[in-house]
């Protein structure tokens, strides 16, 4: 099987043309990556809202929990008998996978941004009043920032899901890997199926990683401890050096 | 003692997976079940593919076997011919109903009957040895090319061979395995020499199917002749003059072991009693009247004195 598997993949027919492998990737990572973006437009706004001023906390949490719940194949089927009639062409069928896909996104991006903001330090906070700042500024200046690492583990841990589930897609026509998950199985071609799981996750890796590189550059220094060169501190002074913000790295 | 459990964890993970690679071979996981599925002897399974009128078709089969005294499991909605013919090979299912033209087109790659009889007979030849088909029955539900009147009117429309000049603007719709099947995409440019410019994979004449015909997402698509949506949103079939889609006639599809004279007697008395009106009406009941299949069938059986 992994040799029939390799073979398919390494077969060069199958990279090119209207149905080969780098078009569905192309189209994979555009349906994934606008639901992403489309749900963080939602999702941030709404997080550091409710982070910094308390207010529906309990509605939106519980809320945003049992969004997590929905099957996202059976929205598929439901948005798809009530979008499409009122749409021709295309977007009859990407606009009920663009809503399931930014359904399941928002959970995990809402959750990392009010999660981070209420977790700042009080310190921190207590800083930013004491130098002026009031209201939005404080959340600008200070909360956003204290808050990234949280917000980028909710962006990345929403972006592997729906990189994941985006195979649904194919189930409606559309394009993407899932494209090669549903052909296969309909004519029972082993390898292709295989090969399309295979690349989904590998997909969802590489993305990961190349989001992991991006947190590490947005994310402040002082919040990770992550030094070019090591801090010296005049011993005599009695000033000890600042222990991280955080204990691990998001 | 940490390095030492480590190491351990990996060789365990390595061999595991080591083991799966080796373990699965050259058999297909996606096969169906091995003896964990067969039925005791005395009693048949019945499968149907995954639409709506073979799903009635094997209920009505598993009704009629039923109030006959034998035991009857259902499996229904397996999936594509491709699918549960492996299915019928290896005795997770016993009896499933086909179709005689698409089958005996299955089975054999040079088929060339088209009209009832003789694609029977071809069909009869072709089967491998260890399963069988019983009577066909009248009752024929064909693959088709549908287009709405609009386009019909558009292009001046009257047979698929119509659509040659336009094929290379237009979009086709139809079930995933089309794409590869000598009926689907392939047959049709063979037959009449038409190259559309894409192949959107829906479902095999279902809901997706109708949507996507009459939103405009596709110009033209496969729908199975005894579907209701054609007459209720006026589409037209187009003609099939070179005879693509051959004859179909209901035929129920057995392995020979299973064969006794009880059954094939109460199938082949269905198959008497089914004809095309019957099974358009039964299917609308199915499609438009949302009725559960295992209802109509019931009913089907009591009028015509079966069950």
């Amino acid at each position: 099987m992994i040799n029939r598997i390799f073979a398919w993949l390494t077969d060069g027919a199958h990279w090119q043309g209207s149905d080969g492998i780098l078009r569905r990737l192309v189209e994979h990572l555009g349906y994934s990556l606008t639901a992403v973006i489309i749900a963080a437009l939602i999702a941030i706004p709404l997080g550091l809202y409710i982070g910094h001023t308390g207010r529906g906390r309990v509605f939106v949490v519980n809320l945003a929990g049992a969004a997590r719940a929905i099957p996202s194949l059976g929205l598929l089927f439901i948005a798809v008998l009530w979008l499409g009639p009122k749409f021709s062409g295309d977007i009859a069928f990407l606009a009920p996978a663009g809503l399931v896909l930014i359904v399941l996104a928002i959970p995990p991006i809402l959750s990392g941004a009010y999660a981070g903001v209420e977790g700042v330090e009080p310190d921190a906070r207590d800083a930013a009043r004491g130098m002026g700042m009031r209201g939005p500024e404080v959340l600008r200046h200070v909360e956003l920032p204290c808050a990234l690492p949280l917000i980028m583990s909710g962006i990345r841990s929403a972006t592997l899901q729906v990189i994941a589930t985006a195979t649904i897609a194919a189930v409606v026509g559309l394009g993407g890997l899932g494209r090669f998950l549903i052909d296969g199985l309909a004519v029972r071609d082993t390898p292709q199926t295989a090969s399309g799981a295979l690349l989904v996750a590998l997909l969802a890796l590489a993305v990961d990683m190349v989001l992991a590189l991006v947190q590490r550059f947005v994310v402040s220094r002082g919040l990770t401890g992550r030094y070019r060169t090591a801090q010296t501190f005049d011993s005599d002074a009695g000033v000890t050096p600042p222990a991280p913000a955080l204990q691990h790295s998001a | 003692m940490k390095r030492t459990r480590i190491a351990l964890a990996v060789t365990a993970a390595a061999a595991l997976f080591g083991v799966a690679a080796c373990g699965s071979g050259s058999s297909d996981p996606l096969a169906a079940g091995g003896s964990a599925g067969k039925a005791s002897s005395g009693s048949i399974v019945v499968g149907s593919a995954n639409f709506p009128e073979s799903a009635l078709l094997a209920e009505i089969y598993a009704g009629a076997l039923s109030a006959k005294g034998v035991k009857v499991d259902k499996k229904l909605n397996i999936g594509s011919r491709e699918t549960y013919i492996p299915a019928l090979k290896d005795g997770s299912i016993d009896l499933i109903p086909e179709y005689t033209g698409v089958l005996d087109q299955y089975f054999n790659k040079n088929a060339k009957a088209t009209t009832s009889d003789d694609v029977y007979a071809e069909l009869k030849a072709a089967v491998p040895a260890t399963l069988t088909v019983l009577n066909k029955s009248a009752a024929e539900d064909k693959d088709s090319v549908v287009v709405t009147q609009k386009t019909a009117a558009k292009y001046g429309l009257k047979s698929i061979g119509d659509l040659a000049p336009q094929a290379k603007n237009l979009t086709l719709g139809g079930p995933p395995e089309w794409k590869t099947r000598p009926t689907g995409v392939p047959g049709l440019k063979r037959v009449y020499n038409l190259d559309f410019k894409t192949f959107r994979p829906l479902d095999a004449g279902g809901p997706l199917s109708v949507q996507a015909l009459k939103n405009g997402q596709v110009d033209a698509v496969n729908l199975f002749t005894t579907d209701p949506s054609i007459a209720d949103n006026g589409f037209v079939i187009l003609d099939d003059p070179k005879s693509l889609f051959a004859a179909q006639n209901v035929v129920p599809l057995i392995t020979k072991s299973k064969v006794t004279p009880t059954i094939s007697a109460a199938l082949d008395a269905i198959s008497a009693k089914l004809d095309t009106a019957t099974l358009g009406q039964l299917v609308k009941e199915v499609v438009v009247d949302k009725k559960d299949p295992a209802v109509v069938a019931k009913e089907f059986l009591a009028k015509n004195n079966l069950g």
